[in-house]
């Protein structure tokens, strides 16, 4: 058995198969795939009983309840006003220099994930950028390039710190 | 009357208590009529931005009967701009919880959310943590009232409250039709309280100094203190704790880098006041100074004379064009166009009349579209198109 | 009672009334969009604001109740202004290659522009999607024209319990449909197609099959032989100008003669011979699970004349497949029996018959590419239209329809009984077997009003009734003294709930008629705009008309039936029966 299969189970076992319960079902696949894929939905769909299609329409509704792909780490970089007056243009181009994709991709070996966001309300430490559920602000391109850089160690070294 | 509109700090909210549960058992002592009371003649009103007025958001919930009834408190804080209820939830969560129970009591509810934006995923350990703590000594004094977190997944939209409920209940948050409200029809269909975080932490002070200590803070119609979050071109960014009623000419004084061209006041959904205007502004819920007043939820951005007002608006537009729920025609198609609308005045492929036309669009906006998302478009739109339309055009 | 002030006039309403209800009452009409009654009011398209004094926003008319002295202007010169900003808002995002669509001249869209004077647009801008597919051999979906009015969600999810129709992503992104990379075609749509009744634009049409039925026309080989189901006959008239209700039977018959077809037999026949069979398999039933329970003695049964509900079934409740009749639709059974027994007694090879039905439904459009539709590698019917394409082809062939003489339905399909003509209204289906069945198994008329059994008539949503059986004929004493309990229902939330039951094991009842489509066929997706349950009613009263109006009301008496079996298929549930007029299910995801 697909091991999602396993997990959506066990995530309906402990919040519950009701609708009120969808997001946070929706939520803990993502926290552990860091996406939903189509089969996802679809299992999700059949463990509450709901239409996929209902399914589709929350899950996309969601700007963090991705539906594609995405890589181990999901680097997401404000890109409204304040972050935006404070340079994170320079920051993001840093980071796509140095990981070679543009907003919206992975990298080839599926480490980083880049996207841009809505403000993560760090205004008075702009820019700022998510990796993952991690905050990162006062971001400069140097900054960012060695916060880069401790993943890549952090994924060389096999660890497990998905936070 | 006893106003006046100077700068004055407060500080009460992240003031160290280490006496919440003197302050909850002292409130449960005291009936839920005289809690009502309490908050209504402090007059707080809603910090999240509508300044609602909190003691009869209470009263109403308390006045319907209903067996199951709900405590949510909203830290969905999605204004750009915004920062303040993070620092609230780590710093002094149990004046948040504290307020919530009292409400739980007031009203009759034994459960509480806080909704808290995926955003802040990391504040949860923390947060939990207190929450297991409080949950345990209201079991204690026989408080029966439990909170959980519920997890928000980006969307700013879902910090309209009846979006919220809806994203509670699973779906998309999607903002229902008013009436009914959320005092008889809120989260699962439920008599609802919903709070902004800072509402439910001045509730704490409001308890514990009396509503008299609050009441004199601030000018008539704006009572109190309130939470600012400072960005932008400002040597000091940063939370800062005020008296409401001052005027932005005493803030720019304050927070300004000397050269500030505009301050956007309330966020993205607020309005943006340019300097020949500080004078006469004031930062409150009513009345006036010499010209307006402007509610807030708290966001301060100050623009210096560096920046371009088209950038500010197109990153605006640019926000609530993907941050608009799609349900309505006037947000959802109305967004996109103003955007679309000002590149085209800008790069020349429209002449400067059709800005005027596109006034007349955000008018309408605020007029017809279903949730405050949409009717406050025109805020920022209409202050930045007024008062800078020569950087609007070609 | 309410009072309020609309316009200046000092009206009274009861309360719970909507601005938009209290203004209708009295003679306001407040233009309006995605509002459609019985369907939904949600507030989303906002065409429908007015001003209500002391509010800071306009509301919107079709859900903001009215409150004791509201003072409400609908036409106030900013309600007059917004409307039209609104308006050209909508059309910002909508092609406006009017001329070329198919809802041209017959769009709400432009019947609103129409309505308050549109004569500009100010806006423009992007648009938004452009998802057009056609996988579907019913639907065809253009996203682009779509304006989210979501009466179609509501129509999917709540109505028809489908919940296939959704929107997807946010803001501008938002589009209405299955999931993004999802085809209907390769969906749980049940081809009910009540999305299509209710899209006021071109978003979502039948998939035409006009063309083909033009060609097949023209080609002078073919023999070609059409068919009209019951419902066709009582709303047809709709598209002519006539007012619902107004049987135009003989005008159809005409029509379909001036349209060159060869045969005009009518799908009612084949309604009678359903009749036969599956009231012979549900008297079998009943034995069996009589006289020797646990074996076959699967009930209730459910009928299967309704291909949207039988996709639904196979999708939803897989297991609950052994519940249905195994009968074919009848328009299938005219199909078949018209490439044999009719080939046969004509002398024509049945390659060279082509076979067009007409019908209130767009699951008819599926239900012809099912293998098990096939016989001897010809389908069984070969074209589906329905009653829309029809009239569209009538008016495109220059058919004065309302000044045709009236027509009749060539022998040797064209026989029917009062029976057969309900078929196309809820309740209809389960009446006629049991004025058959009951009379097959006392030897005596069935002891109701006029043989109307009235509790299975009307709109609601699950019917149900009772039939004692009292001194049975020697062969069906099995029966003595049992109650016969039968349930109606029509549209897929209460098939639901009826199947639920089914699941539970708690279901009552022995008999079950289930039609996709809330009212049945009279209100079938194929059937003229609008649709309301003011209408389906007027259609409901025009089939019962027809029904009284005839001296055969039974089934089994009809002589045509009787000398098929003769000739040609022998008994019920016969070996040449089995050939040709039952069918077998499929398993399928229920997502």
């Amino acid at each position: 058995m697909n091991p999602v299969t396993d997990l959506i189970k066990s995530l309906a076992d402990q919040h519950g198969r009701s609708r009120h319960n969808l997001l946070p079902i929706l939520q803990g696949v993502v926290e552990q795939e860091k996406y939903l894929s189509e089969y996802s939905m679809i299992e999700i769909a059949r463990e509450l009983d709901l239409p996929a299609s209902e399914v589709y329409g929350t899950a996309t509704f969601y700007s963090f309840l991705e539906y594609k792909k995405m890589g181990r780490y999901i680097i997401r970089i404000c890109k409204t006003i304040t972050c935006s007056m404070k340079g994170k243009n320079q920051v993001l181009l840093a980071i796509q220099d140095m990981l070679k994709i543009g907003v919206g991709e992975t990298t080839p070996d599926g480490t980083f994930s880049l996207l841009q966001t809505n403000c993560l309300g760090f205004c008075h430490k702009a820019p700022a950028m998510l990796v993952n559920n991690e905050v990162f602000t006062d971001l400069t391109p140097e900054k960012v390039r060695e916060i880069l850089r401790m993943y890549m160690n952090k994924k060389k070294e096999g660890g497990s710190y998905d936070n | 009357m006893t106003t006046s509109y100077q700068l004055k700090r407060a500080d009460f909210i992240f003031k160290y208590e280490n006496d919440w549960e003197k302050i909850l058992s002292k409130c449960i002592s005291r009936t839920p009529q005289e809690l009502i009371n309490e908050l209504i003649s402090s007059e707080l009103k809603g910090r999240g931005g509508a300044g609602f007025p909190t003691g009869l958001k209470w009263k109403l919930a308390a006045e319907v009967v209903d067996a199951t009834k709900y405590v949510i408190c909203n830290a969905d804080e999605g204004e750009p701009g915004t920062f303040k209820d993070r620092e609230i939830l780590s710093m002094v969560p149990y004046k948040v919880l504290t307020g919530m129970a009292v409400c739980g009591y007031v009203i009759g509810a034994k459960e509480g959310y806080i909704y808290l934006r995926g955003e802040y995923f990391f504040l949860q350990p923390e947060l939990n943590k207190a929450i297991r703590e409080f949950e345990y000594y209201c079991k204690g004094i026989n408080l029966d009232f439990t909170i959980r977190i519920f997890m928000g997944s980006g969307a700013y939209i879902c910090g309209e409250e009846t979006a919220l409920f809806e994203s509670m209940e699973g779906k998309r948050g999607e903002p229902r039709n008013k009436p009914p409200f959320p005092s008889s029809y809120g989260y699962m269909g439920k008599p609802t309280v919903i709070n902004n975080v800072e509402t439910l932490a001045h509730t704490y002070t409001i308890f514990k100094y009396g509503a008299k200590r609050f009441y004199d803070l601030g000018v008539q119609y704006s009572r109190g203190s309130k939470l600012f979050s400072v960005s932008g071109d400002t040597p000091k960014p940063g939370i800062y704790e005020l008296e409401l009623g001052m005027s932005l000419a005493d803030f720019v004084d304050e927070f300004g880098d000397g050269d500030t061209k505009a301050v956007q006041v309330g966020g993205a959904s607020g309005f943006l006041v340019p300097r020949k205007r500080f004078d006469e502004t004031a930062i409150g819920f009513q009345g006036k100074l010499t010209g307006i007043s402007l509610p807030t939820g708290g966001s301060m951005m100050l623009f210096n004379s560096s920046r371009s007002m088209f950038n500010v608006l197109d990153n605006y537009l640019e926000f609530f064009r993907e941050e608009s729920c799609g349900q309505c025609t006037p947000c959802r198609v109305g967004c996109q166009q103003l955007l679309m609308g000002i590149k085209a005045v800008k790069r020349g492929e429209k002449n400067a009349k059709y800005l005027d036309k596109l006034l007349r669009l955000t008018e309408t906006m605020k007029l017809t579209a279903k949730c405050g998302l949409g009717q406050s478009v025109a805020n920022s739109f209409s202050s930045i198109v007024e008062n800078f339309r020569e950087e609007m055009i070609y | 009672m309410i009072n309020i002030t609309i316009n200046n006039k000092v009206i009274q309403v009861e309360e719970g009334t909507t601005i938009f209800e209290a203004a209708k009452q009295h003679g306001v009409l407040i233009p309006h969009f995605c509002y459609m009654e019985n369907v939904h009011q949600i507030g989303s398209c906002r065409i429908c604001v007015v001003e209500v004094e002391g509010g800071k926003t306009l509301m919107a008319s079709c859900v903001t109740e009215v409150k004791e002295g509201m003072i409400v202007h609908t036409n106030s010169e900013r309600v007059r202004d917004v409307r039209k900003v609104i308006y050209e808002l909508m059309l910002s995002d909508h092609p406006k290659e009017c001329l070329s669509c198919w809802r041209n001249q017959n769009c709400e869209l432009q019947d609103l522009g129409n309505l308050i004077q549109i004569s500009e647009f100010r806006y423009e801008g992007a648009k938004s999607k452009d998802i057009i597919d056609t996988s579907s051999p019913s639907i065809v979906r253009d996203s682009s024209k779509c304006i989210l009015c979501r009466r179609c969600v509501t129509v999917c999810n709540d109505i028809q319990g489908v919940g296939l129709m959704n929107p997807h992503h946010r803001g501008f992104s938002t589009f209405i449909g299955p999931s993004e990379d999802e085809l209907l075609g390769e969906s749980v749509c049940t081809n009910c197609v009540q999305c299509v009744l209710v899209c006021p634009v071109g978003a979502l049409k039948e998939k035409d099959s006009t063309a083909i039925v033009w060609e097949a026309l023209y080609d002078k080989t073919k023999t070609i032989v059409v068919q009209t189901a019951p419902a066709v006959r009582a709303a047809l008239g709709e598209v002519f100008g006539y007012e619902p209700g107004m049987l135009v039977t003989g005008k159809m018959a005409s029509a379909l003669h001036e349209l060159g077809f060869n045969y005009v037999f009518d799908t009612n026949f084949a309604a009678d011979l359903t009749i036969m069979e599956e009231g012979s398999e549900f008297l079998g039933r009943v034995k069996n699970a009589i006289t020797a329970p646990g074996k076959n003695d699967v009930l209730p049964m459910i009928t299967s004349c309704s291909p949207g509900w039988i996709k639904f079934i196979e999708h939803r409740y897989p297991d609950q497949l052994s519940n249905l009749s195994s009968c074919k639709s009848p328009h299938m059974m005219l199909g078949a029996l018209t490439k044999t027994y009719f080939a046969e007694k004509m002398n024509i090879d049945p390659a060279n018959i082509y076979v067009v039905s007409v019908m209130p439904c767009t699951a008819k459009k599926f239900e012809i590419t099912r293998p098990e539709m096939f016989n001897n590698g010809l389908a069984d019917v070969d074209a589906v239209i329905t009653t829309r394409e029809l009239g569209r082809m009538i008016k495109d062939a220059g058919i004065d329809f309302r000044n045709l003489p009236d027509g009749e339905f060539d022998s040797p399909l064209g026989l029917s009984s009062g029976a057969a003509d309900i078929f196309g209204t809820t309740g209809g289906v389960m009446e006629a077997a049991l004025r058959t069945v009951y009379e097959l198994v006392t030897g005596r008329e069935l002891p109701a009003n006029n043989l109307h059994i009235t509790p299975l008539e009307g709109l609601d949503r699950i019917k149900t009734a009772e039939l004692k059986i009292e001194n049975p004929l020697p062969e069906f004493s099995f029966l003595a003294e049992v109650t016969v309990k039968v349930a109606v229902t029509s549209g897929l939330l209460g098939a639901a709930e009826l199947l639920n039951e089914i699941k539970k094991g708690t279901s009552p009842y022995h008999f079950i008629e289930i039609m996709g489509c809330p009212g049945g066929c009279i209100s079938g997706g194929g059937q003229p705009r609008p649709v309301n349950d003011a209408i389906r009613t007027k259609r409901l009263e025009a089939i019962y008309r027809e029904d009284e109006g005839k001296l055969l009301r039974k089934s089994h008496e009809n002589q045509d039936i009787m000398m098929l079996y003769h000739d040609f298929l022998g008994v019920p549930l016969g070996h040449k029966s089995h050939e040709l007029l039952h069918t077998v299910y499929t398993r399928r995801s229920k997502n």
